[in-house]
Formats: structure tokens, C-alpha cells, sequence
């Protein structure tokens, strides 16, 4: 490249983080920082102590660490799925946002991996799962879609950070040594030729595509391994798609709450616009929609049947000791999105951010009152049993959020926010089609029908 | 070869819950302590449990005793993800310590919560810790793995041995479970289910056995006699 390069705004904006740090950005990472150390102490103290430390016991065998997994791989889906669809689709005002989608996705599902891991009884045997995997086991299942997720989707960050990769290299010649040799690493010796982008197009066209069945079977099978036993209310042909729909659901919300930090933060403003809010909203509407149409099928089937175990766990979560956490994921993920989203007003950064809040909360209730009720109220148990969450299972849980929030911020002050290429491309297309409708209108250009 | 199954009259069971204190003493199940034992943590391979029907003045309590059902469509081991839970040839569903990842999958699909988890290392209060039983089949289980009944596997290899010791051919009678040993009721009976002759096998098929959570098809192999 040319060494006169004058740098466009984008350009100047994108890598402006890049290259200076404020004081408060270390002030958050050092408070993310401690709270991982926490979670590690505690992690520490249960791995030479025991999941006794917990608050699970017979028969609630799972709680808020398995919560976690189906949380973290949900929202998961917000980067790949949503960026993927939107990409086949060629949606133009995906462009400022699919990078930070796709981070997410990478992010989240290393968390995901991380709680089943918190979760086993013998962490220590967790390779056992490669060596003597059984397939006909639905937790293999998760292991192997999970896998092929994460490969799939880190290539999926990866490749269309290449030119980007690229830029760093020529331009932050400044920067330290370990940052430039890892920049002209990754960039793969990217100069931008015609043929590479070609290449580069088709690859990620194919990721696109491919990248979306794998994300809906990686969440469905996340579901299953509640669906295939016979716990009430899990046995049910409805949690595979329930669970699909309310991982793009709590997706599309940690992409709000990420993409208004970033843009905050990283002072970009002027490139994730009202338009980004606007569409993702209406997006987020329809989703919680979808997820109250589920939800209501499902409580409507098993509380208009008699089935005895059903009802009971129906029970516990609409009048029992569940009602309260029933309620608040019903306003969260329902009343608040409803209430906010609706009007066009309503759909600006601060109120798809308090939305989004909300329902990350409310589906990660969701997820808990899926797991939790069922366990406390198996179909053969002389007495009923409470599960309450020690302070090791909270902690665990604030420490995973603080590290994804940490990787997540760490990562983006290494690589870009904005995939600038695609920006950059996706202006030049307007301003082509601009020029071609200004020629047309002045009678310079014959339209002509495209030839099959 | 037999098909080990367990028949429990319960007019016959009056809770007097030796059953459950002979399988600790020969299986060397951990003592968990009252303050354990109230947050769910106590392992009890057989349990006498109390299922109340009915509310006062009708109240009927319906005493179940509940060793692991030895299903033959076993729920737990379709969902072992590492086959660290596995049946034998004769039926009889084993755990593998060493194998076991501790996931919990399998408590979480038993229907009937027969698999307990190891929360901590095992104790034992020093008393009682000189009287567990030596035999390396039922040692301590480690911390973090699941383990449940075996139907006594250990004391099936034993009778084996004896009878070839005495050179004479291994019979089903050779072997019981300490449960069934020392029911005081005589409550329990055990043997090979496939044996037309055997009295289990006749028990099973009497019209007052009945078994638990049969509409699951899991096909428990533990037949329980109806009250009354
Ligand atoms: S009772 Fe439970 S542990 Fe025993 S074989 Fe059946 S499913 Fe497995
Ligand atoms: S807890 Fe052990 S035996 Fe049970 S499913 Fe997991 S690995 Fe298998």
C-alpha cells in the first residue's frame, strides 16, 4: 500500500481505541480482573472440597451451573446466527455489527464449554469425553455440536478479519512488537488483490451458510439433554425449537448490550446508528413474540392435561415457590421488550439497552425454571425438595459474566470493532448506486434488463 | 444364565429399616451426618420410603422400600456419556469409579432417584470406620463420582467362588443381597427372574405384583407385592 495513505474517518475512529487507552478502561478491566479472581478462588476451594459446596443435592442434580451452560450457549447465537442470516440475506446495515456479533458467538461459547466444566463431579476426567465418548449419549451430542461451533464459528471471525488484519499490519507501525508480529501473523499475507477478495467472498459465503444448521442443532441439542429423559415437563417435543428461539432471543439481546458499550466506549457513534437499533429492535419484538407463543403452548398443554407429575411441576412455577421467578422472566421478556420496542421512540440505544438487560435476565430465569422445578418434583419422590444456590454457585456465575466481559473487551482492543472493509465496501456500493440513479435520471444510462 | 431379580411383599414390610442399615454395612456407604442428611446429601443404596395418600382423617401411608430397580431398559445408562454405567450379562446395572466424570446425567434420568453422588470424600465416624467391610469390591468410592445399589455384586462373586472352592455347580439360591439376608419381615425374596421354578419368578407373575413407574418402560427387575 501507498505510505501517503491519508486515513479515512472510519479508519480513524475504528483504530483510535486501538492504539490509546484511557485510565477507565483499565479501572473496569482490573474490577472484571477481580471478580475472575473470585471465581477462581472459588473454583479452587469446590475442586479440592467437592460439589458439596453447592446447593445441589438428590435429587436436584443440576442447578444453576448447568443454567449457565444453556445461558452462555444461547446467547451464543447472536453473533453467528444473526450476522449469518443477515449475510446471506445481504442485509447492508449488518455491516457495522456482524464483527461484534461474531465475537460474541466466540466468546460465549468458550464460557458454555467452561460450565459444564465447573459442573463435573471429576473435572479432572473431562478428556474421558474423547476417549471413551458414547454417542448414544445427548451430552456427546453437545460436546461434538459444540466443538464443531466453536471451529466453525472461530473461522467465521476470523475470515472477515483478514483485510482488516491486514490494515493493522501497514498501519500500526507504532504499535509494540508482539502486536505487529501478530498482526502480520494473522493477516495471512493479505495485499488485497482481486483474487484474494474473491476468494475470501467465497469463503465466507460458504461459512454463512453452513454456519447456520450448525447453530440450530447445536441449541437443540442443548435442549435435548433435558428432552430425552423423562423428568416431567422436560420430557416434550417442544424444548428443542423453544430452545432455538429463545437462544436467538437472548442473542440478539447480548448484542445489544455489547454493541451499545463498544459504540459508547469506543466512541462509534457515528457508524452503529439509529438504523442498527431500529431493525435489531423490530428483530428482538418479534423474537419475544415467538418466545411467548412457545411459552404458552407448552404451559397450555401440560396445565390443561391431568398428568399428575406435569401439573405439579406446572404448579410449582405459576403458584409455588417458582411463581416469583416466573413472573419476572413473563415481565422481562415479554411485558418490557412490548412495552419499549413497540414504538419507533422507544427503539434508541438507551431503551434497547434497558430492554436487552432485561431480557438477558429473563432468559436466564427462563433456563433456570426450566432446569430447577422439574428436579425438585421427579415423578417418584416421597417428599418434595428445595434448591437454593450457595453463595460458590452465584459467584461462579458473576465470575464467568466479568470473564466474558473481559475477554470480550481485551479482544477488542487488539482487533477492530467494526469490520472496516465492509464498511468501507458497503459505502462504495451506495455511493455506485447512487451515481448509476443520478446517470439514469439524466438520461445517460440505458436501462437494461440483466441477461440470465 | 440367570436374570437376577428381587420381589418385596409389603404386607409383609413393616418399615423396621434393617435392610437399609444392612446394604451401609456391606456396601460401605459414607455417613453423611444430620446436617448433611438434611440438605439431601445422604447416600442410602436402599431407602424405606413414605409415600403419604390421601388427607386427614383418610391418611394411608404407603411404606416403599427402594432399592435401585435394576431396569432392563435402563434410562441411567442410555445417557452416561463416558459408559461409566453399564449392565452385566445377568442384568445387574454396575457404576465404574474410575470411570465416571461425575456428570450426573444418569441421577438426573433414573426415574426413580436410586444414584447418589459423592458430594465430598466419604467419612466415617472412627467407630465405624474399624468396622467397614474389607472386601476391595465395596471400598470407599472417591470424591465427585455416583454410585447406588448392586444388588450385593460382591457377594455374587463370593458364592461363586465358595461353590467352586466345595466343588460342586453354582446355584442361584447361593446368592442374596445383605437386604434380603436380613429383612425381619422376610419380606424380600431374590433369584434368577428367568427360572420357572424359582420362587421370584412365581412371585413376579402372582396378580398382586405390581412394579414402580411401570408405564415408563424402563422393565425394573425389583417386583413389589401389593398391600392388602
Ligand atoms: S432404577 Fe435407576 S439406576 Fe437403577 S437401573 Fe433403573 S434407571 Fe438405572
Ligand atoms: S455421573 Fe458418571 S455414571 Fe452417571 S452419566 Fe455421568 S459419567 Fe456416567
Amino acid at each position: 500500500m501507498d505510505r501517503t495513505h491519508r486515513e479515512s474517518d472510519l479508519e480513524r475512529t475504528v483504530l483510535g481505541p486501538l492504539r490509546k487507552t484511557s485510565m477507565q478502561f483499565w479501572l473496569v478491566i482490573a474490577v472484571l480482573g477481580g471478580l475472575v479472581l473470585m471465581g477462581a478462588v472459588l473454583l479452587g476451594r469446590q475442586w479440592t472440597t467437592g460439589l458439596g459446596v453447592t446447593g445441589l443435592k438428590r435429587p436436584i442434580y443440576w442447578g444453576v451451573y448447568i443454567s449457565n451452560f444453556v445461558f452462555f450457549i444461547g446467547i451464543s447465537h447472536a453473533g453467528t446466527l444473526i450476522s449469518a442470516i443477515l449475510r446471506v440475506t445481504q442485509a447492508e446495515w449488518r455491516r457495522p455489527i456482524t464483527r461484534i456479533a461474531e465475537a460474541i458467538t466466540f466468546f460465549a461459547l468458550i464460557l458454555g464449554a467452561l460450565q459444564l466444566w465447573i459442573d463435573l463431579g471429576r473435572p479432572d476426567r473431562i478428556l474421558f469425553l474423547f476417549f471413551f465418548g458414547r454417542f448414544q449419549s445427548p451430552l456427546l451430542w453437545d460436546v461434538t455440536c459444540v466443538t464443531l461451533y466453536l471451529l466453525s464459528s472461530t473461522l467465521y471471525l476470523y475470515l472477515p478479519m483478514i483485510p482488516d488484519l491486514a490494515r493493522l499490519r501497514d498501519r500500526m507501525t507504532d504499535a509494540p512488537r508482539w502486536r505487529r508480529r501478530i498482526y502480520t501473523v494473522m493477516a495471512a499475507g493479505w495485499h488485497g488483490s482481486h483474487e484474494q477478495h474473491r476468494r475470501l467472498e467465497r469463503g465466507i459465503s460458504i461459512m454463512a451458510v453452513l454456519i447456520i444448521p450448525i447453530a440450530v442443532s447445536v441449541h437443540t441439542v442443548v435442549s435435548w439433554i433435558f428432552g430425552m429423559t423423562m423428568q416431567p415437563m422436560w420430557h416434550s417435543t417442544i424444548l428443542g425449537p423453544y430452545f432455538v428461539v429463545g437462544a436467538i432471543f437472548s442473542g440478539i439481546a447480548m448484542l445489544f448490550i455489547f454493541m451499545t458499550i463498544v459504540r459508547r466506549a469506543w466512541h462509534l457513534e457515528r457508524w452503529i446508528k439509529a438504523k442498527q437499533y431500529d431493525y435489531l429492535g423490530i428483530l428482538l419484538l418479534v423474537m419475544s413474540a415467538f418466545w411467548g407463543y412457545f411459552t404458552l403452548s407448552e404451559y397450555l398443554t401440560t396445565g390443561y392435561s391431568s398428568l399428575i407429575n406435569e401439573v405439579q411441576v406446572l404448579l410449582a412455577k405459576i403458584q409455588g415457590e417458582y411463581a416469583p421467578w416466573f413472573c419476572a422472566m413473563v415481565f422481562c421478556n415479554l411485558i418490557l421488550p412490548f412495552a419499549i420496542l413497540i414504538r419507533r421512540k422507544g427503539r434508541t440505544p438507551t431503551g434497547a439497552f434497558i430492554v436487552a438487560v432485561g431480557v438477558a435476565i429473563g432468559m436466564w430465569i427462563e433456563r433456570y425454571t426450566i432446569i430447577a422445578p422439574s428436579l425438585t418434583r421427579p415423578a417418584l419422590m416421597a417428599r418434595f425438595a428445595i434448591y437454593t444456590p450457595t453463595f460458590t454457585e452465584v459467584g461462579l456465575t458473576i465470575a464467568s459474566l466479568a470473564l466474558f466481559a473481559l475477554l470480550f473487551l481485551l479482544f477488542f482492543k487488539l482487533f477492530p470493532a467494526i469490520s472496516v472493509w465492509e464498511v468501507e465496501e458497503g459505502q462504495a456500493v451506495a455511493a455506485a448506486r447512487q451515481k448509476a440513479e443520478e446517470l439514469l435520471r439524466q438520461g445517460q444510462l440505458e436501462p437494461t434488463l440483466p441477461t440470465p | 444364565m440367570p436374570r437376577w431379580g428381587m420381589v418385596i411383599d409389603l404386607d409383609k414390610c413393616f418399615a423396621c429399616q434393617s435392610c437399609t442399615v444392612a446394604c451401609r454395612m456391606e456396601n460401605n456407604t459414607p455417613v453423611a451426618g444430620p446436617d448433611q442428611t438434611a440438605r439431601g446429601r445422604a447416600i442410602l443404596w436402599n431407602e424405606v420410603l413414605p409415600f403419604i395418600e390421601g388427607e386427614y382423617p383418610k391418611v394411608h401411608v404407603q411404606l416403599i422400600p427402594r432399592p435401585c430397580q435394576m431396569c432392563d431398559n435402563p434410562p441411567c445408562i442410555h445417557v452416561c456419556p463416558v459408559k461409566a454405567t453399564y449392565k452385566t450379562d445377568e442384568g445387574i446395572i454396575l457404576v465404574d469409579y474410575k470411570r465416571c466424570i461425575g456428570c450426573r446425567f444418569c441421577a438426573v434420568a433414573c426415574p426413580y432417584q436410586v444414584r447418589y453422588f459423592n458430594w465430598y470424600v466419604p467419612e466415617w465416624p472412627a467407630a465405624l470406620k474399624a468396622h467397614l467391610n474389607p472386601d476391595p469390591e465395596v471400598q470407599p468410592r472417591p470424591r465427585g463420582v455416583i454410585e447406588k445399589c448392586t444388588f450385593c455384586i460382591q457377594r455374587l462373586r463370593k458364592a461363586r467362588e465358595k461353590a467352586e472352592a466345595e466343588g460342586r455347580p453354582f446355584t442361584a439360591t447361593d446368592y442374596v443381597p445383605a437386604c434380603v439376608q436380613t429383612c425381619t419381615g422376610h419380606a424380600r425374596y431374590f433369584g434368577d427372574l428367568d427360572d420357572p421354578n424359582s420362587l421370584v419368578h412365581q412371585l413376579a407373575h402372582s396378580p398382586r405384583a405390581f412394579r414402580l413407574l411401570e408405564e415408563m418402560g424402563t422393565q425394573p427387575k425389583v417386583y413389589y407385592l401389593k398391600q392388602g
